[in-house]
């Protein structure tokens, strides 16, 4: 593993990552071959149908899978001395609030956790708060609160300790299209206001387009990249940019590489 | 997770009805069962009686098959209000006896399950040897290894309340092993990757994930622990030849056919296991209602 400075600016670097899983039917190849390079500040979205490994990748930068080959550096370390190094901080795709704590002290639990001063765990808990318009909602437990407002609350809890990455499986994906939509709006306000590099995984192609400066199409059996565009829309978002010949261009060949994974599928 | 808190006012009319049935069916069985006892005596005292005769009669012998529930509660009533609480017959004072057995033996069965429990889920090798040991336990029958217990460790000078107790530790540890081995594995695969995000130790992963979350796992279990405790603590007091708790109440009426304190001392026993089992209840419902829990 390399342990030097990243080149350039990339954060992220896979090279030839692989990954089988050992199952009781035989050996599942979750990751094949996936190389690619995710610069800071960038809003990367992993998309394709379910079993094409965009949970898996995310799921191995974070140290939470280990990859049977390849090689992959997170801030120009291996990823668990990056997770050591408390580099990333990980949304899922359920809240995973912890429900007998309330909203402050789920978004303070990382703090606790990495020993800040009581001070500092409040002061960081009242800023992420007001960072996911969720100022006022301290002391009510998760269940007072939306299906919304708890994943807000879980993406405080990933950007409570400031780390420069931000890995997010799926965060609105099971959420309605009204809330999703002024969610997405929120998470490019609040990546615009943080300089933060963002690994986004979905299975929609409008939130993709809409949140990315690139897009990893993915494919399943065995999970691999297909194609990876890079976004031509400008930084600043309006939600009716969505409506625009530039939104609708991408939003085309997304699909496209989509359906060529399809193909590629049926072909075997 | 209110269920600690059975006093709603639409529960007392369906307790107060199976009271009623309970208590006429006693009565029933009252007569039905000490009626040929009854029959003998007349006989012997060659004297005429009618039905109602019989009816009064079979409640009020001194040495019943069955005594009557007034029977049962009067002796109680004598036992508790109208002695003094020192005195050896006031049944008080052989509840206090067993209580505190019970209940020391409750806290450090549940000490020890605790304990057990946190080695098994930290350590395989833990989870490997132990826990066949500790469903082997429990196969064993109270009533067989009581007195040796009582036995082996008055050998060694202990008595009076720690063998008891120790007793009610053997049965009560075994459902705080199994319920919070099980609590303290409940936690999400989706809630343990969010401490691994963070390069949570275990400790920390124990302190602010595992014990908060096995928390009704562990009322439940306590709430079973509790009533054996008892039930060890009285099954201590048969073999000793003990001179006071309820066992030795239960012990000295069956020597000498004192049914009726036989009885006063049961349900002075299952009243106490209720009240045992309520208080931990509602410190469940307490706890619980402190961590969040949907009111």
């Amino acid at each position: 593993m390399e342990t030097a400075a990243p080149r350039g600016e990339s954060v992220i670097r896979a090279d030839r990552l692989d990954l089988t899983f050992q199952t009781g039917d035989g050996p599942v190849h979750a990751l094949s071959d996936v190389s690619l390079t995710i610069d800071k500040g960038d809003f990367v979205s992993f998309i394709g149908p379910s079993g094409c490994g965009k949970t898996t990748l995310l799921r191995v930068i974070a140290d939470l899978e280990q990859p049977t080959g390849g090689a992959l550096t997170v801030n120009g370390v291996s990823p668990e001395q990056a997770r050591l190094n408390r580099a990333y901080g990980y949304v899922f795709q359920a809240a995973a609030l912890y429900p007998w704590r309330t909203i402050a002290r789920n978004v303070g639990l990382p703090l606790e956790i990495m020993g800040y001063s009581r001070a500092e765990q409040r002061e960081r808990v009242a800023r992420t708060l007001d960072l996911v318009n969720l100022t006022g909602f301290e002391n009510k437990f998760p269940w007072q609160l939306s299906g919304g407002m708890q994943q807000r609350a879980s993406i405080a809890r990933a950007l409570a300790f400031d780390a420069d990455i931000l890995l997010m499986d799926e965060p609105f994906g099971a959420l309605d299209e009204i809330v999703r939509d002024h969610l997405n709006e929120q998470l490019l306000q609040l990546w615009a206001r943080t300089d933060k590099t963002i690994a986004f995984v979905t299975h929609s192609i409008p939130e993709a387009v809409y949140l990315s400066t690139r897009i990893v199409v993915m494919s399943p059996r065995p999970g691999r990249v297909t194609d990876i565009i890079e976004s031509t829309l400008p930084r600043e978002r309006p939600l009716d940019i969505r409506e625009t010949p530039e939104f609708l261009e991408i939003a085309h060949r997304v699909r496209e590489g989509l359906r060529a994974g399809h193909s590629y599928e049926d072909a075997e | 997770m209110t269920a600690g808190a059975a006093t709603g006012g639409g529960k007392a009319i369906p307790i107060l009805v199976v009271v009623v049935a309970i208590v006429g069916i006693w009565y029933a069985a009252t007569i039905w069962l000490n009626t040929p006892w009854q029959r003998d005596v007349y006989q012997r005292e060659g004297r005429d009686w009618t039905v109602s005769d019989l009816v009064a009669d079979t409640m009020a012998q001194e040495r019943p098959v069955l005594p009557a529930p007034h029977q049962v509660a009067i002796e109680i009533w004598q036992t508790t209000v109208e002695k003094k609480v020192t005195s050896k017959r006031s049944l008080v004072y052989h509840a206090w006896i067993t209580l505190s057995a019970t209940l020391a033996g409750f806290a450090m069965g549940t000490v020890l399950g605790v304990v057990l429990a946190v080695a098994i889920v930290h350590n395989r090798a833990t989870d490997r040897s132990v826990m066949p040991w500790v469903i082997a336990s429990q196969t064993i029958p109270i009533l067989a290894i009581a007195p040796m217990i009582i036995v082996v460790l008055n050998a060694v000078g202990l008595s009076g309340l720690l063998p008891k107790a120790l007793i009610s530790t053997y049965l009560s540890f075994f459902p705080v092993v199994v319920g919070m081995v099980k609590g303290l594995r409940a936690p999400e695969a989706i809630q343990r990757d969010l401490m691994r995000t963070y390069s949570a130790t275990a400790a920390q992963v124990f302190w602010k994930l595992r014990w908060p979350h096995s928390m009704p796992y562990l009322f439940a279990s306590m709430k079973v622990a509790v009533a054996i405790s008892l039930v060890g603590a009285i099954v201590g007091e048969l073999p000793t030849g003990a001179v006071s708790g309820l066992g030795a109440r239960l012990l000295a009426g069956s020597y000498y056919g004192q049914t009726v304190q036989i009885w006063s001392a049961l349900l002075t026993a299952a009243a106490l296991a209720a009240v045992l089992v309520s208080l931990v209840g509602v410190a469940n419902s307490y706890v619980l209602r402190r961590m969040g829990a949907r009111p």
